[in-house]
This record gives structure tokens, C-alpha cells and sequence, in this order.
């Protein structure tokens, strides 16, 4: 049984509202930080507690803190992302949902330490019942003096809002987040000036995922040393892990840095297995956009190592045998899954949410799209997949925003690791006339008539 | 500060863009911009047409970046190396975004009134590949009428943006905006409303393509059968210069524009009363012809250069057709002939 | 591109300018735009969930903005809608999370239940169906989004048991 950080007092009854969650030690962060610590000092905490960056891309926290700019003189903001929206992932709504004051003290203990009197929570539109749970939450935790002037009589003040976004994967990148707060269209500014010089409204910004902010009471109620000592190597504390697809036991977990993708997946602790006899096919770690991995690299690395739930062991091996970690969407497939269709079904994902500003982005992920559905649909053609292949390296790393990259890879991961799966697509196309093509012939049955060049 | 690019050293000012000290040292390393405009306050970074390779990123940090970086919105440091031309791997994204803005285009270029002066053109030919990996449909658009001196058309778009800022910065009421999101997105006025405002035409001048034309110019000339002249007039339009290009025809003067320099951005902006409604020679005091770049196909008004002798590849087996097309059409093994296994 | 104008009865009602005013009091004085999506949420929820030119005019009036600026925002977000829609509104996550645990069979099986396709409404102005992209349910799938809240883990069953309680006016669509 691994430690509990965030997840712990998930349980208790009524831990939803401000009594029950006070009365089991709620808030001392707050309390902990305005009346014994420096804003620096709180900095330095989460600073040395090692934690990073829950949305997906891993940034250490306390380096994007200490980023802002606190010699310019303007107002800082301090923005929570919840605009959670990448495929796999749904970990952020389960925390806000159930336990929304942790995320509530996290935000107040973390403006606090950036010097922020005006901070918001950005969630997405559609948990629109999560957001009426947070402005009630926010409202009795006013109630209680945590908010509003001088709080504690500490002569610091903050107000924290709700903010909702309507439908946008996209404004779940920083920058579209903000111009999205500020009632845009989600268009993801250039970089630089990066949000910490110029942010919401052009003041100093930092935006944080709600794990990350949900993280800092217990650092603080504890120490940065102490979190640093959970989890493995420099990936410390734990993780929200959102399971789905074909696992016996879906859901959101909590697990500490380290634990091995077999316990994970295996024990009855966490997945329990397969949701049937159907063997393990295929996984996708940390959300859609990530590499999918084949069966055979899961539980190990390809240097034979134990795959670890960690930053650094998931992307062991590079975008060749590995992958990433990203929000922790933990996506399961068994034989019947189709690659194929998985990788049209992300690909048209992307091409909805692409934002259409800049080019290789507003052109290319419809282009994946229209081959990819193409080839699910027998009407592939052998140089399809080199055509696909060459797309999405034009893509990556060409756009203004991490869309781009995010359209990219799982196509790339796809043909790397299931190509012959692909050319059985174009080759076979009666074969694949049903959407379910591969529940009752699965493709390890009819492999054999094909067999392609592996591309690394 | 110094700034090097492609291996041509330049001093600037702190706040230089690399594209902007590019265009200070000029020639051929100068990036393609589809959607920078130096007269445009927050334009470009959209069409990444002008992407570069940053070798070194300073004196103080010589790290590469490992992107490659827009080089209209990316400032230069002091000691930055840049390779432009030069790098194999800026030609290449080039010619990606080339591709990528051209998949969806309708090519409709012989009864454009852009051709000829399209930045479009301009970068396929250069970068362009005459081949299209695309068979898919093409995207198109609704047509949305914008008013009686503003053409859209919205399938040829490549949302560079420039006429949106046009109308926010010169004008005080933007009627028309980005519509829509992803390879859906449109400029549109949402309802079709008149875009009339004085500084309107200038949306014209700035589109880099054929998406907004002048519609008392419309399919009157190829712009290559013009012969441009420097003219002015005192117009007494609150912020307008009055010093424009006349396209003429003869005597007669078909099209009115800003005067633009060599990366096609007009010197200033002017009104829609000197674009649109002054046609006649009597109006205006003509200084002189304008001077465009020599490889203009304007300046040149005709085709006059060199083309070599094209051979095409197919020619000598085209009676047998292609080893490779022969394959496909049948899975059986067809002997091959002494002609094939020679090709 | 050419948009069918289509009319709508504006009601801006005392409860709705309050809580407008409050949304509004959320950001500076000087950035009343910031609440635009917001407003625009409780403006439309207001309206029969759907938002029509003279409604995103009067928000611009409201937000001291540009008509345009609106426009551009509604079309940019899927949760606007731009023409008026059914009563409830299902939409079904299709991204592949969903589609492993069978979200295509059940949209197609509600699609026939109730004799329409994906993207349409029922002649009676009842019900629509629509496909939408991953709404953050991967492990309760297959799921709809309804109103204000989430219909999670659906079999046939339960497909028939809400268009049922729906017909039976015993869904709460919103939380206000």
C-alpha cells in the first residue's frame, strides 16, 4: 500500500464541505505558510520537494515560480489549468469533484507564495456541475476568513474565482488558456514573453494544473525534503493515474513514483487486469498524445529493465521502444482494438481541437485525418503510410503550440510499432469492412499475411 | 549587437527580429513571410513560413535551439548565428509549410486577380513542389459578400490575419474577424455585413493571396499588362498620404493601390476614396514609373527567361508502362523483358 | 461564410442581469470582456440553449465589446450553439476511450431509438444527438454529457430509462 498524498481523507463523509474537511486538518497549510513562512520560503518548499508539473509536460513547479517576475510591480495572477480535456485523462475532475477545498487551500497557500491577490481556476466548460461544487467551496471558504481581505489578520489578500471555458481542447496550453480567461478565442500566443512576464491581462502569470496546486498543502504542511523522499529518483511524490480502456478496475489512482507498470496493471490493488480473457495488446501511458506502446515493451524496457509508473522510466528508450508519462491517462487495449482506427479516432480528435492559427497544424491534422480514415476504411493505398509518416514529421515541432507535436506522435508511434497493421488495412480491405473488424479475427491471428519494414 | 546569418554578419538594435536584420542585409537569405507585416502591430508567427535555425543562441548562451524558430517573431541576441538559405533542414520545413498551404488551395490562379504579385506564387515557386500528395477533397467556403469594393474569397485564404489587424488599427469599428476554429476557421463578418469603413481597401493591399480583391478591379487585367506609376493627389482624408501606385492601361488608370516596397508591404496606408474613387488620369499628378524587383514578373511583363529542355522521365517506356505500375495492377509475376530490367 | 439568420425571443430577465452583474464583478473593472464565456453560458441556458445573433449582440452591448468579438468567441467554442437545438441535448464522447467500451454501438442504437442521425433533432424539438470529442470521462465510458451533468457507464437499458424520464420532464438539466 503506497502512500496517499492527495487521495488520502478521499473517503471520509462529507469531506465535499468546509466543516468536515477543517475539523480532519483542512486548511493548516494556509495557516501553516501565512503565519510562520515568507513567501519565499514557500517557494523554496516546493522547490525542494522536487514536484513537477502535473498537466503533462513534467516542468518542476518550483523553477516555473520562481520564474515570475516580482520586480516589475504589476499585479501577478496565479491560474489553476482545468481545463482538463486530453483523452485518457480525467484525474483533475475527481480531485475537484470530491475533495474540491484541497484544491481551494492549494490555491490560496500557492498565491500566497507568489504574491498573487487575484487568482482564478480555469475549468473546463462541460464539468460545468464542478464548477457550480468549486464556487460553493470557494464561497464557505470565504465564509471562514480564507479568502477575501486580510486574511488570517495577516494583512494578505486574495480573491479566487471561477473561471469556465466552453469546449476547447486547446486552451488547456497555457497561453490559449489566458487569452481564453480574458473572453479570446483560445489562439496560443508566441512565445516569448512566456506567461511569467506577460500573462493574464499582460501581468505576471503563473498557471499550474490542479494536481500541482493540490500538491503544495502537503509539502507545506510537511516539508519539501519529505515529499522529495516519496517517489523515485527525480520523480518525486505521486500521481493521479486515470485508467480506461479494456482494464478490469477503471478509474483514478493515486500511486507513488516508481511503482511498477506490472503491479499497477496486475495487482488488485490498483487494475486487477484485463477486463476479459482478451490478452493485453497495446498501451498508451500518459494520454492520448503520447506514444502508444506495443505488449512487448510495457513491462519492460527494451534494455530488459522493469517499466516503471516514472517520468524517466516510461520514456526510457526514446519515441523508439518508449514513450512519456504526460497526464498520467493510463489507456489499456486489448486484441480487438483496432490501431488503426484508435490512431483515425485520436488523429480526428486533434484535427477538431486544432485551433487553426498556425499552418502546419490547421492543414496537416485534417490531412492525417482524411488518410487515416481512408485507410480504416479500405481505401488505403501502400504509400499511404509512407505519406503519413512523412505528414507528421512535418508537423512536429513546426507550430506555435504543442498541438502540433500532440497531433504528430501518436501517428508516428502507430506506424512504428504497428505497421504490418496498417498494410493489412490497405491490403486486406474486405477484411475490414466491419468497425469490429478485429473482435473476431484479432490481428495476431492474421498477421502472418503481412509483414512490412520497421521504420525507427 | 551582432547578428550573423548565413554566415553574412549585420549590428542592430536590441528588439531586432531576425527577419528583420535579414531584410536588413538582404538577397536570398531573406525568410519567405506569409503573415509578418512590419506595419502591423502583433502580425506574424502564424504561417511559419520564415522559420530559421537558430545554430547559436548567443554569446552568453551558445546553446542551438533545438526548434526551428519564426524568424519575425523571434528577437536576435547579441553573438546569434542563424542559418537561413543555408540549412537543409529550414528548406525542408519551408517547403513543408509550402505544402501544407497549398493542399487546400484552389490553384485557381489563371482568373485570379492576385496572380502575378501573389506571395503565394512567389513561395511555390520557390518551394513548391509540382507534384500534389493530395487527393482528397478540397476544403471550400460559403461565399460571404462583404460589401461593393471588397472581394472575398475565402477558399484561397491562408489566414495570415493581416486584414483583421488592418481593421483593428486603422479602422475604429472591426466588423470582421476569424470565424470558426481549425482548418474551418473563415474571415467572415458572421452575418454578410458591408465592410465599409475609409481605410477598409487597405485589407486589399495586405492580403499576401488572392482572398480579398479589389472589386473595381475585378477580371478587368492580368496586373502584368499594367504598367505601374508613382502618383499622388492632396487628399484631404483625415490620415491618409495620398501617394499611391496607378496600374495603367493606356491612358487609363484600371487599379489604384499603396505603393509597396520589395517584400510587398506598402509604404502607407491610404484611403478608399483614393483607391476606389479616383480613376481618372486628371485626378492625380504622376511622378513617374515605379520600380518593382527584377524578378517581378511585372517588371519583366513577360516570361522572357531561359526555361531548359524538360524530358520526361516516362517518355522511353511508356509504351511498356512502369515496372512498378505492372505490379500492382496484377499480383501474378509478369516476365520481364531486357527493356524493363535496363530502366 | 453565409449563416442562416434564425429568430429567437430575447428575455433578459432581472435573476439573469444579477447574476450577469456578479460574473462580471469576478475580473477589473477595465476587463469586462474576460467574462465573456461566462456570460455567454448563463445567456444561453437562459434561452433555450442556444444563442442567436441579437442574443450575442446584446452580450456585446452588455460587455461593452464589438458585436465581432463575440461572433468570434461563440464560433470558436463547441458548447455555443448557433441554431436552436433540442430540449435535451445527448452528446456522446466518441473519442477512443469511449469507443473501446462501446460508445459507436451506442450511439448508433440511440440514433435508431429515436429516428434521427448523429448532429440532428427529433421533428418534435425533443431531443438531439451529437457526437463530441473526449469529455474526461475515459473510465466510465460509454458516457453522454446532458445538460449540466454526466451520464456515465450506459448500457441500452439506461439509454431507454432517460429518454423516458426525459419525455417524463423528470431530468434536471442544469444546477442553478
Amino acid at each position: 500500500m503506497s502512500q496517499k498524498i492527495l487521495l488520502d481523507k478521499i473517503n471520509i463523509p462529507g469531506i465535499k464541505t468546509y466543516e468536515v474537511y477543517r475539523k480532519n486538518g483542512g486548511y493548516a497549510s494556509v495557516e501553516k505558510a501565512i503565519k510562520t513562512l515568507t513567501p519565499d520560503e514557500v517557494v523554496e518548499e516546493v522547490k525542494k520537494s522536487g514536484l513537477r508539473g502535473r498537466g503533462g509536460a513534467g516542468f518542476p513547479a518550483g523553477m516555473k515560480w520562481s520564474f515570475i517576475d516580482k520586480k516589475s510591480g504589476k499585479p501577478r495572477h496565479l491560474v489553476c489549468n482545468a481545463d482538463e480535456s486530453e483523452p485518457g485523462t480525467f484525474k483533475d475532475r475527481y480531485l475537484m469533484e470530491f475533495i474540491p477545498h484541497l484544491l481551494i487551500e492549494g490555491m490560496i497557500t500557492s498565491s500566497f507564495a507568489l504574491g498573487a491577490n487575484l487568482s482564478y481556476i480555469y475549468i473546463r466548460g462541460e464539468y460545468m456541475w464542478v464548477y457550480k461544487i468549486l464556487e460553493r467551496a470557494i464561497a464557505e471558504a470565504k465564509a471562514a476568513g480564507f479568502l477575501g481581505k486580510n486574511i488570517l489578520g495577516s494583512g494578505y489578500d486574495l480573491e479566487l474565482y471561477v473561471h469556465c471555458g466552453a469546449g476547447a481542447y486547446i486552451c488547456g496550453e497555457e497561453t490559449a488558456l489566458i487569452e481564453s480567461l480574458e473572453g479570446k478565442r483560445g489562439n496560443p500566443r508566441i512565445k516569448p514573453p512566456f506567461p511569467a512576464v506577460s500573462g493574464l491581462w499582460a501581468n505576471p502569470t503563473v498557471v499550474n494544473n490542479v494536481e500541482t496546486i493540490a500538491t503544495v498543502p502537503w509539502i507545506i504542511n510537511n516539508s519539501g525534503d519529505d515529499y522529495a523522499k516519496i517517489g523515485i529518483g527525480r520523480s518525486t511524490g505521486t500521481k493521479l493515474i486515470s485508467a480506461s480502456g479494456h482494464v478490469k478496475n477503471p478509474g483514478v489512482y493515486e500511486i507513488e513514483l516508481g511503482l511498477s507498470v506490472d503491479e499497477f496493471m496486475n495487482s488488485d490493488e490498483y487494475l486487477g487486469g484485463m477486463s476479459s480473457s482478451r490478452p493485453l495488446k497495446a498501451f498508451v501511458p500518459g494520454g492520448s498524445s503520447v506514444p502508444i506502446l506495443p505488449a512487448e515493451l510495457i513491462f519492460k524496457t527494451a534494455n530488459g529493465e522493469d517499466r516503471l509508473m516514472s517520468y524517466e522510466s516510461l520514456s526510457d528508450g526514446g519515441f523508439a521502444t518508449g514513450s512519456m508519462l504526460g497526464s498520467g491517462g493510463f489507456i489499456v487495449y486489448n486484441d480487438t482494438a483496432c490501431i488503426v482506427r484508435n490512431t483515425w479516432n485520436f488523429a480526428r480528435f486533434y484535427h477538431h481541437e486544432s485551433c487553426g492559427q498556425c499552418t502546419p497544424c490547421r492543414e496537416g491534422t485534417g490531412w492525417l485525418e482524411k488518410i487515416l480514415w481512408r485507410i480504416e476504411n479500405g481505401q488505403g493505398r501502400e504509400e499511404d503510410i509512407e505519406l503519413l509518416w512523412s505528414i507528421q514529421s512535418k508537423i512536429e515541432g513546426n507550430t506555435i503550440c504543442p498541438l502540433g507535436d500532440a497531433a504528430s506522435w501518436p501517428v508516428a508511434a502507430a506506424i512504428r510499432h504497428f505497421r504490418d497493421e496498417f498494410e493489412y488495412h490497405v491490403r486486406f480491405p474486405e477484411k475490414i469492412k466491419n468497425r469490429e473488424h478485429f473482435v473476431a479475427e484479432p490481428f495476431s491471428q492474421v498477421k502472418h499475411l503481412v509483414g512490412g519494414k520497421v521504420i525507427v | 549587437m551582432k547578428v550573423t546569418i548565413d554566415g553574412q554578419s549585420i549590428d542592430v538594435e536590441p528588439g531586432t527580429t531576425i527577419l528583420q536584420a535579414a531584410r536588413m542585409i538582404g538577397g536570398d537569405l531573406v525568410p519567405p513571410a506569409m503573415c509578418y507585416y512590419s506595419k502591423l502591430k502583433g502580425s506574424g508567427g502564424k504561417c511559419r513560413c520564415c522559420l530559421v535555425e537558430v545554430s547559436k543562441g548567443s554569446e552568453a548562451d551558445p546553446r542551438p535551439m533545438p526548434k526551428l524558430m519564426a524568424s519575425c517573431v523571434t528577437g536576435c541576441m547579441d553573438g546569434m548565428e542563424v542559418n537561413s538559405k543555408s540549412s537543409d533542414r529550414v528548406t525542408e520545413a519551408r517547403k513543408s509549410v509550402t505544402e501544407f498551404l497549398l493542399i487546400n488551395h484552389p490553384l485557381d490562379c489563371p482568373i485570379c486577380d492576385q496572380a502575378g504579385e501573389c506571395d503565394l506564387q512567389n513561395l511555390s515557386f520557390e518551394h513548391g513542389n509540382p507534384k500534389s500528395r493530395f487527393i482528397e477533397e478540397k476544403r471550400t467556403f460559403e461565399p460571404e459578400d462583404i460589401g461593393p469594393h471588397i472581394q472575398l474569397h475565402m477558399n484561397r485564404c491562408i489566414l495570415c490575419q493581416r486584414c483583421v489587424q488592418v481593421a483593428d488599427q486603422l479602422t475604429d469599428d472591426r466588423v470582421h474577424g476569424v470565424l470558426d476554429r481549425g482548418d474551418h476557421a473563415n474571415i467572415s463578418t458572421y452575418i454578410s455585413k458591408a465592410i465599409d469603413n475609409e481605410f477598409s481597401g487597405n485589407m486589399i493591399d495586405v492580403c499576401p493571396v488572392g482572398a480579398l480583391t479589389d472589386k473595381t478591379f475585378r477580371f478587368k487585367s492580368r496586373v502584368w499588362f499594367n504598367k505601374p506609376y508613382n502618383a499622388h493627389r492632396e487628399c484631404t482624408t483625415p490620415g491618409c498620404c495620398g501617394k499611391t501606385t496607378v496600374w495603367m492601361f493606356g491612358g487609363e488608370i484600371q487599379r489604384v493601390t499603396g505603393r509597396k516596397d520589395e517584400y510587398h508591404e506598402v509604404e502607407e496606408f491610404i484611403c478608399n476614396s483614393c483607391r476606389f474613387d479616383h480613376k481618372n488620369v486628371a485626378d492625380w499628378t504622376i511622378e513617374g514609373p515605379r520600380e518593382f524587383e527584377k524578378d517581378s514578373v511585372i517588371n519583366q511583363n513577360n516570361y522572357t527567361r531561359k526555361l531548359e529542355k524538360v524530358e520526361i522521365a516516362t517518355e522511353k517506356t511508356i509504351l511498356m508502362g512502369r515496372d512498378e505500375d505492372r505490379k500492382k495492377i496484377s499480383m501474378a509475376e509478369i516476365p520481364l523483358n531486357n527493356n524493363d530490367k535496363n530502366s | 461564410m453565409e449563416r442562416t439568420h434564425y429568430k429567437q425571443e430575447i428575455n433578459m430577465t432581472e435573476a439573469l442581469m444579477n447574476r450577469i452583474n456578479e460574473l462580471i464583478s469576478h475580473y477589473p473593472e477595465d476587463k469586462r470582456k474576460s467574462a465573456l464565456l461566462p456570460v455567454l453560458h448563463e445567456v444561453q441556458d437562459a434561452h433555450d440553449n442556444w444563442l442567436s445573433i441579437e442574443l450575442q449582440d446584446k452580450v456585446a452591448e452588455i460587455l461593452h465589446i464589438k458585436p465581432i468579438e463575440v461572433y468570434e468567441v461563440v464560433t470558436f467554442y463547441t458548447m455555443y450553439n448557433q441554431k436552436p437545438i433540442g430540449k435535451y441535448m445527448f452528446e456522446f464522447c466518441q473519442t477512443s476511450c469511449c469507443c473501446l467500451n462501446g460508445a459507436e454501438n451506442l450511439m448508433d442504437y440511440t440514433a435508431d431509438k429515436l429516428g434521427i442521425k448523429m448532429g440532428e433533432t427529433t421533428p418534435d424539438g425533443m431531443f438531439s444527438i451529437a457526437g463530441v470529442e473526449c469529455l474526461g470521462a475515459c473510465g466510465y465510458a460509454p458516457m453522454m454529457q446532458l445538460g449540466d451533468f454526466y451520464k456515465e457507464k450506459l448500457t441500452e437499458d439506461k439509454i431507454d430509462q432517460l429518454i423516458a424520464d426525459c419525455r417524463d420532464d423528470k431530468i434536471i438539466l442544469h444546477d442553478k
